[in-house]
């Protein structure tokens, strides 16, 4: 059951993603972003890990993506023009593509973590869990991640904030 | 239980829950229309049934049989889409809430709450970050939303959308530190887990709420974001009538406005119903001893009862009497006022959780 669902919401995964790069009208392509913000959700939740499959639907689905679609709902953007496309794409495209795979199949069989592999549904990550383990064991990472947003966000106010005089 | 007892179990809890939330829903748009009329000095309904007390039933016939049009240049798939999105985010949602304790019928106890189950030790025990499921649900229902007004390809309700986005993210954020307060007090994200942190009195008649317990504030803060998040008077900017029609709705007819309709009044009772569970101590209320025991089983049924009556008359209320903000007041009123103010509260709440540890 838990396989089954896992190969469902994955196959959802990437078919949001391969319908997010050949739609042409932007909303769509958002869409479909969510469509992949959501399967990596329940994957989350399969892996028993409830608190980060919500925050990802908070977060993610939730803001980062409504900011999305108000952007583009703003700059009433329509569909986009397809090019023809290069020769050296079509030439090139899917050789590099199997090529590519190739690579990644030999990378992660090579790597394979030599412990036994932790059957779905055997992680256990509550809140309070998460929480201890973010404030202790990587409180330096956090810190610094949530630094490097406040400047972000700063470096946002000070380019819409400058005046043209 | 047995997996079947179980499956079974959950479906007449589902149908019983969807039955309810929907009459109350009906009805709170005949109360809503009762009310703001006699407030205006004007009967109301009052043709349909006594008191027009039928009214919801002749409306919801009426929204059935009317010709359902769909204007020719709509984007057709996402204008389909958004009532039903709207509509299903604002009915999940209610899957959460625990209405009341564990019931013992026919030899099975389970609590009266959809996704709630009995434990191995006897308690009731459900999702334990339920709170936060509803929260990104109610994140993920602006999307109903903004694809309506996307999607009617019309200037008024690409307005109203776009206002209502803005607007829904904004105070997002006001309601969701709002309740981090009361996360902290009662260390726990589980609703079942924050009602039964709420249950005894302090000097045997102040109840042990959250509201008394210093969140008082935080009470208000999310009782404002909530009018903003459920697009309600004063905050209803969305579907402001005198300037956009009616918003991100107005190219839908029929049914699907219906639904659109539907999930606002969903979303009001939702929002009553975290806010009773946050702050007012869900269904715990003052025993009644002296009744008989049969009432009393009903008693804590009555009390949550009682606050979403409370809540839902009070957003009617308001209707009522307030006039609606503008638009850059309101976005002034959310990052400016609200904004800071909860983030002092979860600071001082904070503090003085981290004192009495």
């Amino acid at each position: 059951m838990h396989l089954f669902l896992f190969l469902l919401f994955a196959m959802f995964c990437v078919a949001g993603a391969v319908n997010l790069l050949i739609q042409p009208k932007t909303i769509n392509s958002a869409l479909s972003l969510i469509v992949v913000m959501g399967s990596l959700a329940l994957i989350y939740l399969l892996l028993g890990a409830e608190f980060v499959a919500v925050i990802q639907v908070i977060v993610y689905a939730g803001a980062i993506m409504v900011l999305f679609i108000f952007v583009i709902m703003l700059l009433n953007a329509g569909a986009e023009e397809q090019s023809k496309g290069s020769l050296a794409a079509k030439v090139l495209g899917i050789p590099g593509l199997l090529a590519g795979c190739a690579i990644a199949l030999g990378v992660f069989l090579k790597h394979r973590p030599q412990e036994e592999l932790i059957p779905i549904g055997a992680l256990y990550g509550p809140a309070d869990k998460v929480g201890m383990l973010i404030f202790t064991k990587y409180l330096l990472a956090f810190e610094v991640t949530s630094v490097l947003v406040l400047i972000a966000i700063m470096g946002a106010v000070v380019l819409a904030r400058r005046s043209d005089s | 239980m047995s997996a079947l007892t179980f499956l079974i179990v959950a479906v007449i809890k589902i149908a019983i829950t969807i039955g309810v939330l929907l009459t109350v829903v009906a009805y709170t748009v005949w109360l809503e229309r009762k009310a703001v009329g006699r407030m205006q000095n004007r009967w109301g309904p009052s043709r349909v049934g006594p008191f027009g007390l039928l009214q919801p039933l002749a409306d919801g016939a009426k929204f059935l049989f009317k010709e359902d049009v769909t204007p020719p240049f709509v984007d057709k798939k996402l204008y389909l889409l958004a009532p039903v999105l709207a509509l299903v985010t604002a009915l999940t949602s209610i899957a959460m809430v625990p209405i009341g304790p564990i019931v013992h019928l026919f030899g099975i106890s389970t609590p009266v709450q959809v996704t709630g189950v009995v434990d191995a030790s006897g308690h009731a025990s459900d999702i334990n970050v339920g709170i936060l499921i509803i929260l990104g649900l109610t994140s993920l229902g602006v999307y109903g939303i903004a694809l309506a007004g996307w999607s009617s390809n019309s200037k008024y309700s690409l307005l109203g959308s776009l206002r209502a986005s803005a607007q829904m993210v904004s105070y997002e954020v006001s309601l969701g530190l709002s309740l981090i307060g009361v996360l902290l007090m009662s260390s726990t994200l589980s609703l079942t887990g924050i009602v039964h942190a709420q249950f005894g009195t302090y000097f045997g008649f102040i109840p042990h709420w959250n509201i008394f317990r210093g969140q008082f504030i935080a009470f208000f803060i999310y009782m404002m974001a909530a009018f903003a998040e459920t697009n309600r008077i004063p905050f209803d900017m969305p579907e402001a009538e005198t300037e956009l029609v009616a918003g991100y709705h107005t190219e839908y007819s029929a049914m699907k406005f219906a639904m659109f309709f539907m999930a606002e009044y969903a979303n009001m009772v939702t929002v009553a119903c975290v806010a009773s569970i946050m702050f007012l101590g869900g269904w715990s209320g003052p025993s009644l001893p002296f009744l008989p025991m049969v009432v009393q089983a009903f008693l804590p049924l009555l009390w949550f009862s009682c606050k979403i009556f409370f809540f839902l008359f009070l957003y009617i209320w308001i209707r009522g009497t307030l006039p609606r903000f503008r638009y850059d007041q309101l976005m002034a009123f959310g990052w400016k006022f609200l904004f800071p103010l909860a983030l002092a509260n979860v600071v001082v709440t904070a503090f003085f959780v981290a004192i009495r540890a």
